[in-house]
C-alpha cells in the first residue's frame, strides 16, 4: 500500500479558509499527583486539517487526547472546540479551574469523536447496532435513517455484508474500522484517534491507515496520536512532537520530519528509522 | 408400590410449598441483589459501609438462624415496641430467604459489573449515552452473560436450602417426608423426597445450560 501520495495534502492547504480554528488549546496543564504529565500545551487546528501527534511513550500524547475528549480533567488552560469553551474563560487564573456547564460539555463531547487503541466496541451488539445505538438513543434519529447511515458508513469502510456480525467475529483491522464508523455515525466535527493501529498486526495496520487517509481526503478534521511515522507525515497538514509533557516542535510535516534541527526530535526520529 | 401411591400426593403437596419458597425468593432476591451490588459500589462510605455489614452478616451466619430471627425476632420486637405486627410463618421464610440470597447475588453481580472493562464506559461516554443508558444498554447485558454460571450455583443451592423452612414449621417437602418417615418407620420417604430435589435441579441445570448456550452468541 502506498501512502506517499502527497496530492491530498496539497489540495487541503490550497482550499483552507481563514476562519477561526475549530480546535484551540492554550497553556493546558495536567498532572497525576506530583507527576506533571502535560506542562504547557498549546495548539490550533483549522477545519478540514489533520494533526499528527508523535513522541515517545509517556510523553503525554494520549493524556492530551483524553483531556480534549473529556475523559480526563485538566488543571489549567483553555480548550475551545468549534467556538465553544470547555472551561469558563479566565477561570483558571486563581488555580481553580471551572468547567463549562454540563450541557455545553455534552455538546462539545458530541462534536468530538474518539477512536480507541483497543476499539472498545460493544461486544453484545451487532456491527450495525454498534453504529446505530447512539444516533437513535442520543440524537433521536429515526431507526431506519440510522440504519441507512450505518450501512453507508460500513460500505465506506469496506465492510459491506458485516452488518449482522458480532465484533468477536471480525479481525482487529475490521473491528477498528467499525469503531471509526461508530464515531462517524454521530457526525463529529473533530475525530480523535488514540494510537488506532497499535493493537493491530502489521498486515492489518494498512487497511486502517488507508481508511484514515480516505477520511483526510474527504476533509475530515482529525487529530491522530500515532507511532506510524510515515503515516503521520503523509496524512497530516501539521505534526506536533511531544516529549515529557511539552510540545517540543510543531509545524508542517516537511518542517518536522526534514528541516527541524531540534536534538530531541532528531534523536526520536533516528530511533524510529532504525526499527 | 401401593405405599408410593399414597406417599406421592403427600410429598407433592410439600413440593409445591418448596417451589413457592423457591420462586418467591428468586423473584425478590435477584432485583434486591442488583440494588445491593450497586449500593456496595457507591462512592459514599455512608452507603457502602452499612451495605458491607449487611452482606457480611447474611453470609456469616446460618440461614437457619436468620429464619428464626426474622420469625421470632419480629414477634418480640413488635411486642417490645407495642405494635401489633408479626410475620406469619410463610412470609417470614420468604423474607429471610430473600435477604439472605440477595447478599450472595449482590456479590456475584458486583463481580460481574466490575469485570466489565473501563473502555466500555468510556466508549459509551464519548457517544453521549447517559449513565442510565450506559448501565442498562451496555453494562447490564454483558453482566448477565458473565454471572449466569455463578448464579446457577446459587439457584441450585436454593432448591435444597428450602428444606430449612421446617425450622419454623413450614411444611415443605422435607418436613413432610420426615413425618412420613415416622409413620412408615422407614427412611424410604426421605429417599423419595431426595428424588424430587434431584429432578428439580436436573431440570434447572438443563435450563441454565440452555441459557448459557443462548448467551454464547458473542465472546
Amino acid at each position: 500500500m502506498d501512502f506517499a501520495t502527497d496530492q491530498s495534502v496539497i489540495n487541503k492547504d490550497a482550499s483552507q479558509n481563514a476562519a477561526s480554528p475549530i480546535l484551540e488549546v492554550k497553556h493546558l496543564k495536567k498532572s497525576f499527583g506530583d507527576l506533571h504529565v502535560l506542562k504547557d500545551i498549546s495548539l490550533e487546528l483549522n477545519a478540514g486539517e489533520v494533526l499528527s501527534i508523535i513522541g515517545p511513550s509517556g510523553s503525554g500524547k494520549s493524556t492530551l487526547l483524553r483531556c480534549l475528549t473529556q475523559l480526563e480533567t485538566f488543571e489549567a488552560g483553555e480548550v475551545r472546540v468549534d467556538g465553544k469553551d470547555m472551561v469558563i474563560p479566565g477561570s483558571c487564573n486563581g488555580g481553580n479551574i471551572k468547567y463549562a456547564p454540563a450541557k455545553i460539555l455534552r455538546e462539545i463531547r458530541l462534536s468530538t469523536g474518539l477512536v480507541f487503541q483497543n476499539f472498545n466496541l460493544f461486544p453484545h451488539l451487532t456491527v450495525l447496532q454498534n453504529l446505530t445505538l447512539a444516533p437513535i438513543r442520543v440524537l433521536g434519529v429515526a431507526r431506519e435513517d440510522a440504519r441507512e447511515t450505518g450501512r453507508r458508513l460500513l460500505k465506506q469502510m469496506g465492510l459491506e455484508g458485516k452488518e449482522k456480525s458480532y465484533p468477536c467475529e471480525l479481525s482487529g483491522g475490521q473491528q477498528q474500522r467499525v469503531s471509526i464508523a461508530r464515531a462517524l455515525a454521530l457526525k463529529p466535527k473533530i475525530l480523535f484517534f488514540d494510537e488506532p493501529t497499535s493493537a493491530l498486526d502489521p498486515e492489518l495496520t494498512g487497511e486502517v491507515l488507508k481508511i484514515i487517509k480516505q477520511l483526510a481526503e474527504d476533509r475530515m478534521t482529525m487529530v491522530i496520536v500515532t507511532h506510524e511515522m510515515a503515516f503521520a507525515r503523509d496524512v497530516a497538514n501539521k505534526v506536533l512532537f511531544m516529549d515529557q509533557g511539552i510540545v517540543v516542535e510543531q509545524g508542517t510535516p516537511e518542517f518536522v520530519f526534514n528541516q527541524s534541527q531540534n536534538k530531541r526530535l532528531s534523536a526520536f526520529l533516528e530511533r524510529f528509522s532504525r526499527t | 408400590m401401593s405405599e408410593l401411591s399414597t406417599l406421592l400426593p403427600i410429598l407433592w403437596g410439600g413440593f409445591c410449598t418448596t417451589l413457592a419458597i423457591f420462586a418467591l425468593t428468586l423473584l425478590f432476591s435477584i432485583p434486591l441483589g442488583l440494588l445491593v451490588a450497586v449500593l456496595k459500589m457507591s462512592r459514599y462510605r455512608i452507603i457502602r459501609y452499612p451495605v458491607s455489614f449487611y452482606i457480611s452478616v447474611m453470609r456469616g451466619t446460618p440461614l437457619l438462624l436468620q429464619i428464626v430471627a426474622i420469625y421470632f425476632g419480629s414477634y418480640y420486637l413488635s411486642e417490645y415496641a407495642g405494635v401489633d405486627f408479626s410475620f406469619d410463618r410463610f412470609p417470614a421464610v420468604i423474607v429471610a430467604f430473600s435477604i439472605n440470597y440477595a447478599a450472595y447475588f449482590a456479590e456475584i453481580f458486583r463481580g460481574g459489573i466490575q469485570s466489565i472493562p473501563k473502555g466500555q464506559y468510556e466508549a459509551a461516554y464519548m457517544l453521549g449515552l447517559t449513565r442510565a443508558q450506559t448501565f442498562y444498554r451496555i453494562i447490564l447485558p454483558q453482566v448477565v452473560k458473565r454471572v449466569v454460571p455463578a448464579s446457577a450455583n446459587e439457584v441450585i443451592t436454593l432448591v435444597k436450602d428450602t428444606s430449612l423452612a421446617q425450622v419454623i414449621a413450614v411444611t415443605e417437602l422435607f418436613a413432610l417426608a420426615k413425618k412420613q418417615q415416622a409413620a412408615y418407620a422407614s427412611i424410604y420417604p426421605l429417599f423419595v423426597a431426595g428424588v424430587f430435589y434431584y429432578v428439580a435441579n436436573l431440570l434447572l441445570s438443563m435450563v441454565f445450560a440452555y441459557v448459557e448456550r443462548k448467551l454464547n452468541y458473542y465472546k
